[in-house]
């Protein structure tokens, strides 16, 4: 286990030596201490390594992450795993806005509550929430899938494209062109798989799937108040 | 007014509006057909105050010119001094702006990329991504860091040599919401990550950052992400171009590019292209005060851009404080763009060669601006690098010719007082005073 | 453009710590605003005194007989309390608008940075650590205060031009964000009458807060109205005689990260911001809802 205190070495130095593991490291286990809300902590990983943070950490921590995964001992701040392109971010506690904003792939797991824009322009991210979501989230979400547990804020995949959104309890308001949609086979799959991986213990019967009405793809002068 | 007695007699000459003028009734005829706005490619069309109101003064019996074959006159200058390892060395201070794969063939961009190249210049992606052709063509690739985040991903952030953060650019500064017509092929499509043939709805905002205190830290993360190897660029279209300027350099910016409205787009509303934005010409001298005052002129680098045409507009940046000059619209045009040779063509599309803009429809019979494999074909990429690299040639060369007879051995020793001004508007945007005259508005608080 | 800071103190113990706490706090958030800062603390009542919390860019010259001069003009003591730039006049609260009417006639380039029982704004160009290190803020006890560190946006650098902004007495504003229609408020507000100096957003804010009360509204219902008559993307923290208050517009993209124990509220920009804080590792951290208003008072 290699452990790297915040306090005692810089960002600098934390991220340089994160960033020369490559794919064949053996040093494999990274414990990060005194995180103290510092920004990019973790940022830019290529190898599959699991960090440990202690503490919460401030905007993009793992900030386009790829195959490594992130343990947040504490909650997170602005844009945790931003443009994440693989791997596995986990929050112990809760997110602040634009959790896994324009993630290509991995899995984003928020074990406490998310705020406002979470999974805004998602583009293959998978996102699971154990707690709450905030306003405008999933907005513009291209591909992806986007669980909550708890309830969602207003204007919920407003502009959806085809991200797939799960919610368990109240959507406050859907956003333009987002509508309730029926869950296949298919998607029971893909909802099950999810909640296994983060390890959530919702019923899955439970669960709404909320997706784009599609009626915002090609212009028609009588969607226009939409836009 | 008509005589029964059939008699001559006078008649009004019919009078066309000034303000409701035939182009202004054919959209207001369009807009009621459609329900939806005008949509096209390209930056402002309509005369505004330019480079061409200004000259320069040249030599006389106080300043000597230089000899054009024996005197050297240099044109290189380095971009990203501030806080990069690896800064961007330019041969000439003409750069290639940003234009998308899929607003641009793929050919287009390996030319482009082939011409900047053996020029010695820089390319830059656009809202797309970055494509393999684009990087191996390229020397000096820059990856544009857009809203819309298409495409965006580490490996090619880490393969780049400088990163644009594009907050807006001259024909649409604050675009976004709704753009319709971008047909998207299977390509294009897989690179953004979209259903085929939609309509693609465009971020106004980033999705992660909003202001310049939240943008400090967005640059903090990506040079974190590269090893703060690389300079960040920071794009804004001309709007207030003192305070952007300044917030830009707070934030931690580079370099900063400043994009006019006669800067080009692929597509938007013509409405906010015609309306919205400052001319190039206006943008410039608060964007250098804006460095002056901060005692960072010519330590973070100024790159200005729309409607860049000819070696005497580079010069006349350079005069006015710029560090180099970037060119889009230029480009295609010098890579075979609205060429008379396909008249037929853009007659059959209901225009005319130098008016053909509907670029979002990609139908482009010179294979620059489509994705159709058939018109694509039109248009070879080594011939179009060729002619590029011309071009560039040319830029520069007139550019040095204006330097040495203004008596400078530098591009970038050119300054305001080689300038003067022919018109009013003019000579207020350039803070430059009208020939033979040394007076300018906003002089002396006037 | 900005960073806020805030604490609220719950626990006496720590009310001779404020100073030091706020300072700290705001010295974390100096990356988001290098170029002023400002601090309002309030601290303790002196009876039926108020204080007048003043600011020249010629003290020497200003203070040497400001509190002789305005105390035989209203025909009451004034004393004074010199911190480089700034001083804090104190004098009979029955005296108060009659000194103002008087410092404005007879020093016209002193101005008031703040009014009422317990409120001090200091605030200038440069640095917080300078700024916090020319008033002694570390050495300042009281029960809470407000904090800003400021990156301008449309209006220029200058000691005016940061925050807070005083709305009334014992009451102020400090704002992270951009409005967008402050040009057109200024131009109702000054018909109205109001005072307005600079070309900063955030004066105007807090000038429509000022004008709502006079108007009637509590400042809940100033607050509560702004969300439809200011537009722009804001964050705004106001401190009142009893605690302070929160509000974010309805878009809600500025930051804003709040923690609670039994010992305080704080308020930071940024979860950095709090870090230091007694406790937190424990405290209830959660980001206020947009178009909200929230209240902690004493």
């Amino acid at each position: 286990m290699q452990t790297f205190d915040l306090e005692a070495g810089s960002l600098r130095e934390l991220n340089e030596m994160l960033h020369a593991q490559k794919d064949d490291t053996n040093q494999t286990a990274w414990e990060i201490v005194n995180a103290k809300g510092s920004h990019a902590i973790a940022v830019g990983l290529d190898a599959p390594i699991e960090v440990t943070i202690k503490g919460s950490t401030g905007y993009y921590c793992g900030g386009m992450n790829k195959l490594a995964t992130i343990i947040i001992h504490g909650s997170a701040g602005p844009g945790v795993a931003e443009n994440m392109m693989s791997g596995k971010v986990v929050i112990e506690g809760d997110a602040s806005q634009y959790a896994g904003a324009t993630g290509h792939g991995g899995l984003l797991v928020i074990k406490g509550n998310a705020s406002s824009r979470c999974g805004i322009s998602m583009k293959g991210i998978d996102i699971v929430v154990h707690g709450n979501i905030g306003h405008m989230s999933a907005f513009m979400a291209q591909s992806g899938n986007l669980v909550v547990c708890g309830d969602a804020g207003e204007a919920l995949g407003d502009s959806l494209y085809e991200a797939n959104l799960f919610v368990r309890g109240k959507v406050k308001t859907l956003g333009a062109d987002c509508i309730e949609k029926e869950i296949l086979p298919e998607h029971m799959e893909i909802l099950k798989d999810l909640l296994k991986q983060a390890g959530a213990e919702a019923n899955p019967d439970e669960f709404r799937r909320y997706g784009s009405a599609r009626k915002l793809y090609n212009f028609d002068v009588d969607n226009v108040a939409s836009y | 007014m008509k005589d029964d007695r059939q008699s001559f007699v006078s008649q009004t000459v019919p009078i066309q509006s000034a303000t409701f003028t035939n182009e202004v009734n054919a959209e207001i005829r369009r807009a009621a057909d459609t329900g939806i706005y005008d949509i096209r490619g390209g930056g402002a069309k309509r005369r505004v105050p330019h480079f061409d109101d200004l000259l320069f003064l040249g030599a006389s019996i106080s300043r000597y010119p230089l000899e054009g074959y024996r005197e050297s006159c240099d044109t290189r200058v380095v971009l990203g001094t501030r806080h990069a390892k690896n800064p961007i060395e330019l041969e000439i201070p003409v750069t290639i702006a940003g234009m998308s794969f899929g607003s641009l063939s793929g050919p287009a961009k390996e030319a482009l990329g082939r011409g900047a190249s053996a020029a010695g210049t820089s390319t830059t992606t656009g809202d797309g991504g970055m494509t393999e052709e684009e990087r191996g063509h390229s020397t000096k690739l820059i990856y544009q860091y857009l809203p819309s985040r298409y495409g965006m991903n580490p490996d090619d952030l880490r393969r780049a040599d400088a990163i644009e953060i594009v907050i807006g650019q001259g024909a649409k500064p604050g675009g976004g919401g709704m753009l319709l017509g971008q047909k998207i092929s299977d390509r294009v499509a897989e690179m953004r990550n979209l259903p085929m043939g939609i309509d693609q709805r465009s971020a106004c905002r980033h999705p992660d950052w909003t202001g310049p205190d939240d943008l400090e830290i967005k640059i903090l993360e990506l040079r974190e992400i590269t090893g703060w190897r690389v300079p960040i660029y920071v794009k804004i279209g001309g709007t207030r171009p003192y305070f952007d300027t300044t917030l830009a350099v707070k934030s931690g910016a580079d370099v900063v590019v400043l994009d006019g409205m006669q800067g080009g787009t692929a597509a938007t509303q013509d409405v906010f292209i015609e309306h919205v934005g400052l001319p190039t010409l206006a943008c410039i001298r608060p964007a250098v005060q804006a460095l002056q005052d901060l005692g960072l002129h010519r330590e973070v680098q100024l790159v200005i851009s729309g409607g860049v045409r000819t070696g005497a507009d580079v010069a006349k940046a350079l005069a006015l404080g710029a560090d180099a000059v970037a060119i889009g619209t230029a480009a295609l045009v010098a890579l075979g763009d609205n060429d008379p040779k396909w008249e037929s063509e853009y007659q059959k599309l209901g225009t005319t060669a130098g008016a053909y803009d509907d670029w979002h429809e990609g139908q482009d019979p010179a294979g620059i601006t489509t994705q159709i494999p058939e018109l694509m074909a039109r248009f070879d990429p080594i011939e179009g690098g060729r002619r590029l690299k011309n071009y560039l040639k040319v830029l520069t060369l007139e550019a040095q010719t204006i330097a040495r007879a203004c008596g400078h051995n530098r591009l970038h020793n050119l300054e305001p007082e080689d300038l003067c001004a022919l018109t009013m508007e003019a000579a207020a945007m350039a803070r430059v005073p009208l020939a033979g005259t040394d007076w300018y508005p906003g002089k002396a608080g006037f | 453009m900005c960073g806020i800071v805030g604490l609220f103190l719950k626990d006496k113990s720590l009310e001779p710590k404020l100073g030091q706490m706020l300072t700290d706090m705001l010295i974390t958030m100096t990356d988001r605003g290098p170029d002023s800062a400002g601090i309002a603390i309030y601290g303790h009542e002196a009876g039926n005194s108020i204080k007048l919390t003043i600011q020249s860019d010629n003290p020497d010259d200003d203070f040497a007989t400001l509190a002789e001069n305005l105390g035989a003009k209203i025909g009451a003591p004034v004393s004074i309390q010199r911190k480089d730039t700034h001083a804090v006049l104190k004098l009979s609260a029955s005296k108060a608008s009659e000194a103002r009417q008087a410092l404005s006639e007879l020093y016209t380039s002193v101005r008031l940075m703040s009014a009422g029982d317990t409120i001090e704004i200091y605030k200038e160009v440069g640095l917080p650590k300078d700024v916090a290190c020319r008033f002694t803020i570390p050495q300042m006890s009281g029960t809470h205060g407000i904090g800003h560190t400021r990156m301008a946006t449309e209006s220029a650098v200058t000691t005016m031009g940061a925050h807070p902004f005083s709305t009334g007495p014992d009451q102020c504003l400090v704002h992270n964000g951009s409005l967008s229609n402050h040009n057109n408020l200024r131009r109702e507000l000054r018909r109205e009458g109001i005072q307005i100096d600079t070309q900063n957003d955030t004066e105007v804010g807090a000038a429509y807060l000022t004008w709502k009360m006079q108007q009637g509204s509590s400042l809940d219902e100033a607050l509560e109205s702004s969300l439809d008559d200011l537009d722009g993307f804001f964050t705004f923290v106001v401190g009142t005689k009893d605690g302070f208050g929160v509000v974010r517009d309805p878009i809600a993209c500025k930051p804003a990260v709040m923690a609670e124990t039994d010992q305080y509220v704080a308020f930071g920009s940024e979860y950095r911001a709090l870090v230091n804080l007694p406790g937190i590792d424990n405290a209830r951290v959660w980001e206020p809802e947009p178009a909200t208003v929230y209240f902690w008072k004493h």
